[in-house]
C-alpha cells in the first residue's frame, strides 16, 4: 500500500543545510497499522507529509497505493489523497464555517460521489454523534470534534490512512475512546493505518512501531516485515 | 457541484462581515450609475426639448449691425423656406429703476416678432409674454426685480428709454440658472431700443430667427446649404441639430468627468475589497490546508473562494445600482444651473446593466489579488502551522499590470479615447495610491522606532496596533487618505482661484467700479463727473477695436486656410481691443524687451507689447511683425516686448499694449476705473453716470466677484457631491476593516482583561490605535493636496497659491473623529464579551 524508499529531506538554512530526514524506507501493507514514535524534531511530521504526498522529498521515493508520487503533479496527488487516503489531524482540522455533518461529507463530494448525506449520517450515528449532525465545530468538546474527525477520515473508504498525534489534544479517558473508535474503524473497514504520536500506549496498539531519532530510523519494533534503509540500519 | 456547494456553505459565518466589506464597492457602483443614468436621461431631454431650448429652427447672426445685404440674405431665406422671421438686437447695459434709484448692468434682448417660436418664457402674469410687445413694456427677470425692489407696473430705464414693467420673467425655456445669475436679462421691444446704446464700441448682436413651418424643411439641411453665403457675409449661423451637438458633447464631457471621479470612489471600494479578502484569506488557510489534504485541488480551493467574491461582488453591485438610482434623482438639483433642459430621472436599464459589470469586474479583480494566494497554501499547512508558499507569484504580477491597463481603458473611453488620459490617469492614480502607501510604511516604521517607552501603556499598545501583523494601516490610510486628499484639493483649488480676484480691500487702492463704453467726446465729462462725486480717477484707459491682417507679412486669411497651420482661429479672427500708454499695470509684468513709452505719431513701424501667451498662440517673438486694419487703415507694428498678464485681476487688461503717439487721433472709446469704497458712492456714481450718459455701462467689481464666487461655489458644489462618494467609501471600508478585524480584537481585549486590564484601559488601546490612524490619513491626505492643490494652482490656473487654514484645521479634527467614532462603533460589545466564549470561538 505504501513504500518510501530512501527517504531525505534537507532544508536549506541560512547558508547550512539542514536534514530533517535521512534514507528512510519502509513498506506498509494493506490493513496494516504501524505507528512512527520518536521526540520532537526527530522528523516525524515530516515523514507523515511526505508519505501522504503534502510534500515533495529532497531525494527519494514514495509509492502510494501503486503511484510513484514523485511521477505526479500537485493536482494529481490531490486525486490520489481524495480517492485512497484519510487524515486525522491532532488539531482536529475540521471546517469551522461548516457543520458536524458537512464536514464529514466533503471527501465524498470532492470525488463527486452521490448519497454523501446519508453515508455521512449513519458514520456519524456509528460514531455516537448522530445527535449532533447539524452542530458547528465550535459547538462540540474536544473528543467530539475528533469523532467528527475520524468519521471524516473514513467516509469514504480510504486504503490508507494518516493520523497524526490523533490524541495528543485530548484527556486520558477521551483519548482511550478515540483510539478504540479509531483501530475498531480501521478493522472493519481494512485501512492500512499511520499513526504519528509520541504516546507510546497508543503505538504499542499497532502492529509496528518505527522510533525516529535525528531524521533517522534508530528502532523497529514488532512483527514487521518491513526494511530499514541502509543509512538507518547502520545508525 | 462540489465547488458552489462548498463556497455557500463556508461562507455562511463570514457572510455579514464580508458583505459590509463588499458594500464598499456600493458608493462606487452608485456613483457610476447615478451618473450615467443621469447622462442617458441629459440626452434623451436634449433630443426632446432640443428645438425649445433653441428657441428657433435655424439663427443667423452676427456681431454688430446687419448690412442691407445681410437684411437682403435674412428676407430671402424666410421667403425661400415660407419661414417666419423675428429679429433680435442683444446687448449688454445699464438698466436704471427710477422708483428706487437702483443700477445694474443688464443683458438687453430687443425683439421684433414672436421669438421664441418654440418653448416659452414664463411670466408672471402669465399673458405679459404674449402683450409685452405690442404694449412697448418690458420683461425683467424676476431676481432683478427683487434686487431693485420694483414691482410689476414700476418703470425701467434703459439708455434713454423708460419702459413700463409688463410682467416678471420667471424661467426661460433654455436658459439655465448660471446665465440668470451672471447676466439678468431685460425683453424689451426692438422698435423701442435706444440706438445710442449701439453707438460705436459696444459689443452686441444682431439675429434673425427663423422658423420653417412647412412640413419637410430640414433646419440642419438648409444651414449646410447657406453656409458658403454666410461665411462670404462674415454672417454665422446656428440649426437646432448643430445647437444640440455642441450642448450634447460639452454635457457628454461634463458627465464623463464626473464618471471618472465615481470611479476613484469605485477604485477605492476595489482596495477595500481586496483588503477584506486579503484579511478573509488569512483567516481561511486552515481551512484551504484542509481540504487541500482531503484532495481538493488547487483550482477547486480557488474557485470556491472566487465564487463567494463573485456573488458578494454582484450583490455590492446590485446595493451600488441600486443606491444609483436613487442617488439619480439629486442630480439634477445638483447639475440644474449648468443645464438648458429638465431631465426628467427616468430608470434606464442600459447604466444600471453597465453599473454592475464593472462593478463585479472590479470586485472581483481586486479579490483575485489577494485571492491568488489560496493556490499557493500548501496541504502541508494542516500538520505544520509554518508551511508557506515560496517564490514570487508570476499571476498576481500579471493581474496588477491588468488591473492598470483596465484602469487605463476605462480612462480612454471615458475621454472619448484620449490618449494622455488613458496613460496620466492610471499614473496619477498611481502615484496618489504609492505616495499614501508609502506614507503608510513610513507611519508604521516610525511607530515602531520612536513609541516613547515611558508612554502610558494604552497609547503605547495603540501606536503598536499600527504596525502588527493582520494590521489594516495601510488600506485605511489609502481609502481614508485619498478621500480627504479629494475633498481638500477641491477646496484649496477652489480658494487659490478666487483670492487674487478677492474684493480689495480699503487700503490697496484697486478700482471697484468701472465705467465703459464712454465715447471719445464724452471722456472729459465722465471724469468730471467722477470727480463731482468726489471720487478719484484712478485709470483712464483708451479702447482702440483692431484686427490682425498679417503677421510677418503673411495674411491671417491665408494661415487661416492652411490646414497645416495651427494656429488657433481666434487669435486671428477676433476684434483685437487695444490700448495705449506709457506704463505697465501692476497687473501685468515685463518678462522680455522693454515697454517702449512713447513714439511719434507717424512711425511707420510701431514698437508694440504683446501678451505672452497670445505670442505663443500666434507663434511670434521678440523683432516679429504683425500688421493690423485700424478704422480701415492697416498699421504696421513690431513686437517690442513680452508681457505676462494676471487676468484675474478685474481690471483693464490688454493683449497688445501700443505706445502713446499713433493711436492718439484713432476712433476710440474709453474706460474710466474709480474706487467708490462703498456700496452706496457706487450706486450713487453708477446712478448719475447713466443718467447723463445714458450710452456708457458701469460694472460693479463687488457684484462681479459675487458673481464669480456663486458660479465657482456651484461648480465646486458638484465636485464635492462626487468626492463625497471617496470619502463615503473610505467611511465604509473603515468600519468594514474595523469589522473583520474583530474577532482578533475581541481575543486581545479578553486575553488584556484576563491579564489585569481594565475596560478603560482596552478602549483607550482602541481611541488610540484610531486617532493615530485618522490623525495620519487626515495629515496624508492634506499633504497630499496641498502639494496637488499648489501644482494645479501654479501649472494649470497660473494663481498664487493660497492656503485654506480653517479647512486644514477642520479636517484635522474632523478625520480622525469620524475614524474614532466608527471604530468604536464597530467595536461595540467588544469589551463586555465573557473570556469564556473567546476560548470557544474561532479565532
Amino acid at each position: 500500500m505504501l513504500v518510501a524508499e530512501r527517504l531525505t529531506k534537507t532544508f536549506a538554512s541560512g547558508n547550512r543545510t539542514l536534514t530533517v530526514l535521512a534514507e528512510v524506507s519502509f513498506a506498509v501493507d494493506t490493513g496494516a497499522t504501524c505507528a512512527i514514535v520518536g521526540p520532537s524534531g526527530s522528523g516525524k511530521t515530516t515523514l507523515l507529509g511526505l508519505c501522504a504526498g503534502l510534500d515533495r522529498p529532497t531525494s527519494g521515493t514514495v509509492w502510494l497505493a501503486g503511484a510513484d508520487l514523485n511521477a505526479l503533479d500537485e493536482d494529481a496527488r490531490a486525486a490520489l489523497r481524495a480517492q485512497h487516503v484519510g487524515f486525522i489531524f491532532q488539531s482536529f482540522r475540521l471546517i469551522p464555517t461548516l457543520t458536524a455533518l458537512e464536514n464529514v461529507m466533503v471527501p465524498l463530494e470532492l470525488q463527486g460521489e452521490r448519497g454523501a448525506h446519508d453515508r455521512a449520517a449513519t458514520l456519524l450515528d456509528r460514531v455516537g454523534l448522530g445527535d449532533r449532525l447539524d452542530h458547528y465545530p465550535t459547538q462540540l468538546s474536544g473528543g467530539e470534534q475528533q469523532r467528527v474527525a475520524i468519521a471524516r477520515a473514513f467516509i469514504h473508504r480510504p486504503a490508507i490512512l494518516f493520523a497524526d498525534e490523533p490524541t495528543g489534544n485530548l484527556d486520558d479517558d477521551t483519548s482511550h475512546r478515540i483510539e478504540d473508535l479509531l483501530f475498531e474503524l480501521n478493522r472493519e473497514a481494512g485501512t492500512a493505518l499511520i499513526v504519528v504520536t509520541h504516546d507510546l500506549e497508543l503505538a504499542a496498539r499497532c502492529e509496528r512501531t518505527i522510533r525516529l531519532r535525528g531524521g533517522r530510523v534508530v528502532e523497529e519494533m514488532g512483527d514487521s516485515h518491513w526494511e530499514m534503509g541502509a543509512e538507518a540500519s547502520a545508525a | 457541484m462540489f465547488v458552489p456547494s462548498l463556497a455557500w456553505r463556508d461562507s455562511r459565518r463570514m457572510r455579514r462581515r464580508l458583505l459590509l466589506y463588499v458594500s464598499a464597492m456600493a458608493l462606487g457602483v452608485a456613483a457610476l450609475v447615478a451618473i450615467r443614468s443621469f447622462g442617458e436621461n441629459l440626452e434623451t431631454a436634449l433630443a426632446t426639448q432640443a428645438r425649445d431650448v433653441f428657441g428657433a429652427d435655424l439663427i443667423v447672426w452676427n456681431w454688430g449691425n446687419f448690412n442691407d445685404a445681410n437684411e437682403a440674405f435674412v428676407d430671402s431665406l424666410a421667403e425661400a423656406h415660407s419661414g417666419t422671421v423675428a429679429r433680435e438686437v442683444s446687448t449688454p447695459s445699464m438698466a436704471l429703476f427710477p422708483q428706487s434709484g437702483g443700477t445694474r448692468l443688464i443683458q438687453v434682448r430687443a425683439l421684433d416678432g414672436d421669438f421664441p417660436f418654440y418653448g416659452q418664457i414664463t411670466t408672471t402674469p402669465a399673458e405679459a409674454a404674449d402683450t409685452y410687445l405690442d404694449d412697448g413694456k418690458a420683461l425683467v427677470d424676476a431676481a432683478l426685480l427683487l434686487q431693485y425692489d420694483a414691482a410689476i407696473g414700476d418703470s425701467i430705464r434703459i439708455g434713454t428709454e423708460q419702459y413700463q414693467i409688463a410682467g416678471q420673467i420667471d424661467g426661460i425655456t433654455g436658459q439655465t440658472g448660471i446665465e440668470a445669475l451672471v447676466g439678468p436679462r431685460v425683453y424689451v421691444p426692438l422698435d423701442r431700443l435706444d440706438r445710442e446704446l449701439l453707438r460705436f464700441g459696444s459689443r452686441f448682436t444682431t439675429s434673425a430667427y427663423f422658423r420653417f413651418d412647412a412640413p419637410g424643411t430640414n433646419a440642419d439641411a438648409i444651414l449646410t446649404a447657406i453656409e458658403p453665403q454666410l461665411e462670404a457675409m462674415d454672417l454665422r449661423g446656428d440649426s437646432v441639430g448643430s445647437a444640440q451637438g455642441d450642448w450634447s458633447d460639452a454635457l457628454g464631457n461634463l458627465t464623463r468627468f464626473l464618471e471618472l471621479v465615481g470611479f476613484i470612489a469605485l477604485l477605492l471600494g476595489g482596495l477595500g475589497v481586496a483588503s477584506a479578502v486579503s484579511v478573509y484569506v488569512r483567516q481561511k488557510a486552515d481551512t484551504v490546508a484542509t481540504l487541500r489534504c482531503l484532495g481538493a485541488t488547487a483550482g477547486q480551493t480557488l474557485r470556491i473562494y472566487t465564487l463567494q467574491a463573485l456573488v458578494l461582488g454582484f450583490i455590492g453591485a446590485v446595493l451600488g445600482a441600486a443606491l444609483g438610482v436613487a442617488v439619480q434623482t439629486l442630480l439634477p438639483r445638483v447639475l440644474g444651473p449648468f443645464l438648458p433642459v429638465t431631465v426628467e430621472t427616468a430608470f434606464v436599464w442600459e447604466p444600471v446593466l453597465q453599473g454592475l459589470g464593472v462593478g463585479v469586474v472590479v470586485a472581483l479583480a481586486f479579490a483575485m489579488l489577494p485571492l491568488l494566494a489560496v493556490r499557493r497554501i500548501p496541504p502541508l499547512r494542516a500538520l505544520r502551522a509554518d508551511a508557506r508558499a515560496r517564490g514570487i507569484d508570476l499571476w498576481r504580477g500579471l493581474l496588477i499590470l491588468l488591473l492598470i491597463a483596465g484602469i487605463g481603458a476605462f480612462a480612454w473611453m471615458q475621454t472619448g479615447g484620449d490618449l494622455r488620459a488613458a496613460i496620466g490617469f492610471p499614473a496619477g492614480v498611481i502615484v496618489a495610491f504609492g505616495v499614501l502607501a508609502l506614507a503608510a510604511k513610513l507611519v508604521q516604521t516610525l511607530a515602531r522606532r520612536l513609541v516613547p517607552k515611558r508612554a502610558p501603556y494604552a497609547w503605547r499598545q495603540g501606536l503598536a496596533n499600527l504596525y502588527r501583523p493582520g494590521n489594516q494601516t495601510l488600506v485605511l490610510l489609502l481609502t481614508l487618505g485619498l478621500g480627504t486628499f479629494l475633498l481638500m484639493t477641491l477646496t484649496v483649488v477652489q480658494r487659490s482661484l478666487l483670492a487674487p480676484i478677492a474684493l480689495p480691500d480699503d487700503g490697496e487702492g484697486r478700482p471697484d467700479v468701472i465705467l465703459f463704453d464712454i465715447q471719445a467726446d464724452q471722456r472729459e465729462a465722465v471724469a468730471d463727473l467722477v470727480r463731482e462725486q468726489g471720487l478719484p480717477l484712478i485709470d483712464e484707459v483708451p479702447l482702440i477695436a483692431m484686427r490682425l491682417t498679417a503677421i510677418n507679412g503673411r495674411e491671417t486669411e491665408d494661415i487661416r486656410l492652411d490646414s497645416t497651420d495651427e494656429r488657433p482661429d481666434w487669435a486671428l479672427v477676433r476684434e483685437y481691443r487695444s490700448t495705449y500708454r506709457a506704463h505697465t499695470e501692476d497687473s501685468e509684468e515685463v518678462l522680455e524687451g522693454a515697454m517702449v513709452p512713447r513714439v511719434p505719431a507717424d512711425t511707420a513701424v510701431i514698437p508694440v507689447s504683446v501678451e505672452l501667451d497670445l505670442a505663443n498662440e500666434l507663434g511670434v517673438g521678440l523683432g516679429d511683425r504683425l500688421t493690423w486694419r485700424v478704422a480701415g487703415r492697416p498699421m504696421e507694428t513690431e513686437i517690442a516686448s513680452l508681457r505676462r498678464v494676471d487676468w484675474a485681476r478685474v481690471q483693464p487688461n490688454f493683449f497688445v499694449v501700443f505706445p502713446e503717439g499713433p493711436l492718439d487721433e484713432a476712433p476710440q472709446f474709453g474706460i474710466i476705473t474709480t474706487r467708490a469704497g462703498t456700496p452706496e458712492r457706487s450706486a450713487r456714481l453708477q446712478r448719475a453716470a447713466i443718467e447723463r450718459f445714458p450710452n456708457i455701462s458701469a460694472v460693479d467689481v463687488g457684484l462681479v466677484l459675487g458673481l464669480i464666487e456663486g458660479v465657482l461655489g456651484r461648480v465646486a458644489f458638484v465636485l464635492q457631491f462626487m468626492a463625497l462618494f471617496s470619502v463615503g467609501t473610505g467611511l465604509v471600508v473603515l468600519a468594514g476593516a474595523v469589522r473583520i478585524a474583530r474577532l482578533q480584537r475581541i481575543a486581545e481585549s479578553v486575553l488584556l482583561r484576563t491579564l489585569g486590564a481594565n475596560r478603560g484601559q482596552v478602549r483607550r488601546i482602541l481611541v488610540a490605535e484610531y486617532l493615530f490612524l485618522g490623525l495620519l490619513a487626515a495629515l496624508t491626505g492634506i499633504g497630499l493636496a496641498l502639494l496637488g492643490g499648489w501644482a494645479l494652482a501654479t501649472f494649470v490656473f497660473e494663481t498664487p497659491f493660497v492656503l485654506a487654514w480653517e479647512w486644514i484645521a477642520g479636517t484635522l479634527v474632523a478625520v480622525p473623529a469620524l475614524t474614532i467614532a466608527i471604530g468604536l462603533a464597530g467595536s461595540r460589545g467588544l469589551l463586555s464579551r465573557p473570556p469564556l466564549d473567546v476560548l470557544r470561538a474561532e479565532v
